[in-house]
């Protein structure tokens, strides 16, 4: 790629590039959502593809049987992208969500009510990523390594907390279970709360001031300081927010399958981690957005769904994944050369 | 043009460059002899740093043609610019952080050699010599650990090792002290005595008519003239290069019946356990005040100090009349007390996102609701009020900083400063990399603001600027301030004399 078209890359971000109006800014602003378009574009081929090599694939039943799939997952999206652009990772994103079912579980099992079990799993998951954000900012570890060990703590105490064995919660009220299998009207409440948590998300990042900082700080931590923002405090927040949000997908999860699992999410956040950077995050941080990172994570579940369909074997499934990722980062590296 | 084709080793005609909309280059000619040093003059944003970059192969060329020893060539690569023997050593400083001052120069060799096998022992001694003659830069040293100057002399050793037959300096002693970059002139006169060509781009007519043979002057992307050094004028450069008559760089200083008593900034007892003591001085309404030292001597320190950027400070400040406690930089920002970095580049922007967000980033509080939410269109309007304030040539608010020449990239970095009103500024090398017209800009907002009331301290290693600028210099020398100068004991002699021996009075309290 030559170095006039990373300078156009360079601006991919939408939501950074604020334009004024006029022709010549209305093309650039085209080119500013270049990667959404061509997601969009890629994600609409895939549907017509499908929709023709399987009867199936645009049956009512497979569309929502998709959305749910990439729905709850899109809510710990939203952490990871958030916390990319601030210029972490978090490896724990799955097992930190197995992590919240189980407690809660653990705690309903034990007669604690469901709501107030959830409310707690949720509050242990923020502390989890509190800690993190302490080892981070305050130690001055590196997020990878960091999150690495709290991957491998978490599903520990997954295993430990159920002996190994999923925890059956059939005694679940269902005004609980409504959260995970309801509907309102024909919208999954699950597709609510994730459009829910996807606007307002988007909205924060792009236009509040609090969010705005999680740029600058990404972008450059250290002109970052020199502008006098406490960019330790940003990362801290960011890295707690994410393993919030890991908090919420397993109480959503737990709801949904009327159980709780602690083998859950094994893999996930190479899911995430790659519907994030599909969709425009930046691994050295500073950019990406929400809507990018959701398409991502369509892309990525409607390849699944479509694979499944297509009875590709599991094991071609991973390959296959892997590959979009590889692809997606090969062309974040191509945007980022001259950050050198 | 006199020159006969023969001695030309490197010939552009009619090159072209746009970036969408924005042509920063057309049709332009260059002609560069063997073994001269020919410099290249241009306001910020002519073009200059474009039409290097094309020579080096990062950028490609819309149209026009290159030729290398009469040779036509398309040059791809900057690698493939090296093996031609094209050395460059770009505006921005671009090194490794992490490893070795040798490691960084070795991988420029490394990369343009054809051999299979390197002789790194040899490498190393000749890496070795050049840092010695530089400027006593230890190679094992990482080159994190070094200021901005020595890593700028880093680079210029890494283009050193290559053999080059062109040589393209871009802005070099932007970042170097007055002795650095006389070394370097020797260096580079060695050179052109050995028949290398050295392309010499610069602000400062000084170096320009003191060093160089000739000029090539480029405004808005267009060739406008080449000039025999020996048969010009820095004026007629300068006009040449802006295309009208500048009549001063410098705004009138303070006038005696101006001088106020009242003080906006004191600080008293400043000190930080290793890089400076006990340092005192008060900054009075109306001046500008300027600091002048030795690199290294912790002019930088000090007043990173003042604002809480780094370091465990001790000492009073008191910002009219009150003591402040402040703990962090966002507390003295709140108080008014900004600080321009003088490393733009590393800690001073936000090369990837938009002139607008860098402008506000001081403060986006200010350009959003009480809520919390961004009004795009304040911010825009705030990055471009401070953009015509500043004379900013940019194509709009929303381009990434990254896309604007140098010097118009510091004009955004003291736009960010101003975007906050604040009442005392710390300005450090306010005008590097800066051309003469917005320097001369620069100076006059910076005099303005003094006459409005804002205090102003500017540090700089150009000591002309400092005698021109200021109305009182502080002189640091190994953390304390060894002296005062102001009216005409002001002189680069005086200066360099306090900031090397200092003067055998303890410090006035
Ligand atoms: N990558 C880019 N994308 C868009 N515009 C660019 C890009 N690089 C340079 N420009 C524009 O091209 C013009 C010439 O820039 P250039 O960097 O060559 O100026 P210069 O003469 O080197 O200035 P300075 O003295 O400030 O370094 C400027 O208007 C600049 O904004
Ligand atoms: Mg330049």
């Amino acid at each position: 790629m030559s170095a006039e078209g990373t300078i156009l890359a360079a601006t991919t971000p939408s939501g950074k590039g604020r334009n004024a109006s006029g022709s010549v800014t209305d093309t650039l602003r085209r080119l500013l959502r270049m990667r959404e378009t061509g997601l969009v574009l890629i994600i609409l081929v895939l549907f017509i593809a499908m929709s023709f090599a399987s009867p199936y694939f645009l049956t009512w039943n497979n569309m929502r049987a998709m959305a749910m799939a990439f729905a709850v997952e899109g809510v710990v999206v939203v952490g990871m992208t958030i916390l990319l652009i601030s210029g972490g990772i978090d490896l724990s994103v799955g097992s930190v969500t197995a992590l919240a079912m189980v407690i809660a579980g653990l705690l309903f099992l034990n007669g604690v009510d469901p709501w107030l079990a959830s409310g707690m799993a949720i509050a242990a998951c923020t502390a989890i990523g509190a800690a993190m954000g302490f080892f981070v900012t305050r130690v001055g570890l590196h997020h990878f390594i960091v999150s690495l060990a709290v991957m491998v703590i978490a599903r520990g105490l997954c295993l430990l907390g159920t002996g190994g064995r999923p925890l059956g919660l059939y005694t679940l009220p269902p005004e609980f279970k409504f959260i995970g299998q309801g509907s309102i009207g024909v919208i999954p409440v699950v597709i609510v709360i994730f459009v829910v948590v996807v606007v307002a998300f988007d909205f924060l990042l792009r236009r509040t001031t609090m969010f705005r900082k999680v740029f600058y700080t990404g972008s450059n931590e250290k002109a970052a300081a020199y502008s006098g923002i406490r960019t330790k405090k940003v990362v801290f927040l960011t890295t707690t927010l994410c393993s919030a949000l890991c908090g919420v997908a397993g109480i959503i999860y737990m709801a949904r399958f009327g159980s709780a699992q602690p083998t859950f999410g094994i893999g996930m956040e190479l899911n995430v981690i790659a519907a994030a950077v599909i969709g425009g995050a930046s691994l050295s941080g500073g950019s990406g957005t929400i809507f990018g990172a959701i398409l991502g994570t369509i892309l990525l579940s409607v390849v699944s769904s479509s694979l499944a369909l297509l009875d590709v074997s599991v094991y071609w499934q991973d390959i296959i994944r892997g590959s979009i990722l590889l692809t997606a980062v090969t062309i974040d590296h191509y945007l980022n050369k001259r950050r050198g | 043009m006199t020159a006969g084709t023969d001695d030309l080793i490197l010939e552009i005609t009619n090159l072209s460059k746009s970036f969408g909309p924005i042509r920063a280059l057309r049709g332009v000619g260059f002609q560069l002899r063997k073994g001269e040093i020919h410099a290249l003059a241009g306001e910020n944003g002519a073009g200059k740093s474009t039409l290097m970059n094309i020579i080096d192969g990062i950028l490609r060329a819309d149209c026009g043609e290159i030729r290398l020893d009469g040779q036509p060539v398309t040059i791809t690569s900057p690698a493939m610019a090296q093996t031609l023997g094209i050395g460059f050593v770009h505006q921005e400083i671009a090194l490794c952080p992490d490893i070795t001052v040798a490691e960084n120069i070795f991988m420029a060799a490394t990369n343009s050699s054809r051999a299979m096998l390197m002789d790194f022992r040899d490498l190393e001694r000749r890496a070795a010599e050049i840092l010695r003659r530089l400027g006593d830069i230890d190679p094992t040293a990482p080159v994190r650990s070094l200021s901005i100057s020595q890593q700028q002399l880093v680079e210029i050793a890494k283009a050193l090792t290559l053999d080059c037959r062109v040589l393209i300096l871009d802005e070099p002693t932007a970042a170097l002290t007055e002795r650095e970059a006389q070394i370097l002139f020797g260096i580079m006169h060695t050179l052109a005595g050995q028949g290398i060509s050295i392309i010499y781009i610069s602000h400062r007519m000084v170096e320009i008519f003191d060093n160089c043979d000739r000029v090539t002057v480029l405004r808005d992307g267009q060739y406008i003239a080449t000039m025999n050094v020996a048969e010009t004028t820095p004026g007629e450069v300068v006009s040449a290069m802006v295309g009208r008559v500048i009549d001063s760089l410098y705004p009138p200083k303070l006038g005696k019946d101006e001088r106020s008593h009242e003080i906006i900034l004191d600080v008293r007892g400043l000190t930080e356990r290793k890089r400076f003591r006990d340092v005192s001085f008060q900054l009075r309404k109306g001046e500008i005040l300027g600091l002048a030292g030795l690199i290294g001597a912790g002019r930088t320190e000090i007043v990173k100090g003042i604002c809480r950027l780094e370091g465990e400070v001790s000492g009073e400040v008191s910002l009219h009349g009150r003591v402040l406690h402040l703990v962090h930089y966002a507390d003295s920002i709140a108080e008014g007390i900004v600080y321009l970095s003088e490393d733009r580049k590393g800690d001073g922007l936000f090369l990837d996102m938009s002139i607008a967000a860098n402008v506000s980033a001081l403060s986006v509080e200010q350009v959003s609701t009480r809520t919390g939410i961004i009004d795009d269109r304040r911010e825009n309007e705030q990055a471009e009020r401070l953009g015509a304030r500043l004379n900013l040539r940019y194509g709009h608010v929303g381009q990434p900083v990254s896309a604007l020449s140098g010097g118009n990239q510091q004009k955004v970095a003291i736009a960010k400063m101003l975007s906050v009103n604040p009442k005392v500024i710390f300005l450090d090398e306010p005008t590097r990399g800066v051309d003469v017209g917005a320097k001369a800009e620069i100076h006059r907002i910076l005099r303005d603001l003094a006459r409005s009331g804002v205090g102003i301290v500017v540090i700089s290693s150009e000591l002309p600027e400092l005698i021109g600028v200021c109305d009182r210099v502080l002189v640091v020398r190994e953390g304390r301030i060894a002296g005062e100068v102001t009216g005409n004991e002001m002189t680069e002699n005086r200066i360099m004399h306090l900031a090397s021996l200092g003067e055998q009075r303890p410090v006035a309290a």
